[in-house]
């Protein structure tokens, strides 16, 4: 009888994970190719609101951000709870605009200038007064063609506090 | 001596090595999602000239409060019912020189939708989520108008079934392989006649 006991009973046979690189490469090359390097760390709250009626911003244009939301928990007890502007990776105050537009148009070649877009990230709980700024301040540095970033959905979901 | 052959390669943390860029990825990227509404600003006009005189009737007052509330030509109106009177309003032909309206021909009403403007105001409390709904109920007025106008001409022009947002998305797509000239005057004349003039008030 000894013969047919070669197998040690129980225990199950090891599950072959030769395939497992291949998979995680596969998630990796997924991910490297559709997502991009985050630019800016946000120290504010940016809660897109949403819409229907959206048009994509063309890549092919040079894009400027502006985001504006509450900052947040870490930078409340030194910025406040009142929304603020933040360009690049600081806060910065409404007269910096100007500047920083300025600062944008020199990094472009000549050609792209006039269709330099400005992409305003603002957070949904913002009120409409700092935005209402800096579009004055826009309109100051010429920068007249602006985008209200917003994610898609439909609009009732911006009804709720 | 016998050639040995070369002693295979242990690729067991290869899939540990994948993680860990896997993971750097996660950590480090975003999915852009840039879309929005575009919109564009009004230069600052620094000459002197007296604005053109628009009739009253010929403007749709859309106001904010602080307390996100909407005021339709005076009356308290909800957000859902502010795309079909904005239709209503742009596509009323007071005047009756619209060929393609259907409006009520309301006197009290537009005279056509080139004349129409909507006139938009809000008030420095009033939340950015609420402005961006206005704003998006806005454009889709002008969007249905557009879309309906474009299903008629379109046929005519050789791009029948397609709305103005397809046109627009067609135009923009480089794989599209149609009369990209003929396309952009249809779009062309749909702006033409159905113009958006949204105005805002500072």
């Amino acid at each position: 009888m000894a013969k047919f006991k070669k197998k040690k009973d129980g225990g199950l046979p090891p599950v072959n994970t030769a395939a497992l690189p291949d998979i995680v490469f596969m998630l990796l090359f997924f991910f490297m190719v559709a997502t991009v390097m985050r630019e800016n760390t946000l120290k504010i709250a940016n809660i897109l609101p949403v819409a229907n009626q959206v048009e994509k911003l063309d890549k092919k244009n040079p894009i400027s951000y502006i985001y504006i939301g509450k900052p947040s928990d870490n930078y409340a007890s030194k910025f406040g709870t009142e929304a603020r502007i933040q360009l690049n990776d600081d806060f910065a105050d409404v007269s910096e605009i100007v500047p920083f537009i300025n600062q944008e148009r020199a990094a472009l070649r000549e050609e792209l200038i006039p269709f330099l877009t400005v992409s305003l990230k603002v957070d949904r709980k913002s009120n409409m007064g700092i935005v209402g700024d800096v579009k004055q301040e826009l309109r100051k540095a010429n920068a007249l063609k602006i985008n209200y970033t917003t994610g898609t959905g439909d609009v009732s979901a911006n009804a709720e506090k | 001596m016998a050639k040995r052959a070369a002693p295979e390669v242990n690729a067991g943390s290869m899939a540990d090595i994948a993680f860990l860029l896997l993971i750097f990825f996660l950590v480090t990227t975003t999915i852009p999602k840039d879309s929005g509404i575009s919109r564009k600003l009004p230069p600052i006009d620094e000459s002197e000239t007296e604005p053109p005189i628009i009739r009253q009737k010929n403007i749709f007052t859309v106001s904010l409060n602080n307390r996100d509330q909407m005021l339709v030509e005076e009356n308290l109106m909800e957000i859902e019912d502010l795309r079909a009177a904005a239709v209503e309003f742009l596509d009323n032909n007071g005047d009756g020189t619209c060929t393609f309206c259907k409006g009520k021909k309301d006197p009290d009403s537009s005279d056509n939708p080139d004349k129409a403007v909507i006139s938009l105001k809000n008030e420095r409390e009033t939340s950015y989520a609420t402005y961006i709904s206005v704003q998006n109920e806005l454009v889709a007025a002008y969007n249905e108008l557009r879309n309906r106008r474009a299903l008629e001409i379109g046929a005519q022009k050789g791009f029948p079934n397609m709305n103005f947002i397809e046109m627009q998305a067609k135009l923009s797509d480089v794989r599209w392989s149609g009369n990209r000239d003929k396309l952009k005057e249809v779009i062309e004349q749909i702006q033409l006649e159905i113009p958006q003039k949204l105005s805002e008030v500072q």
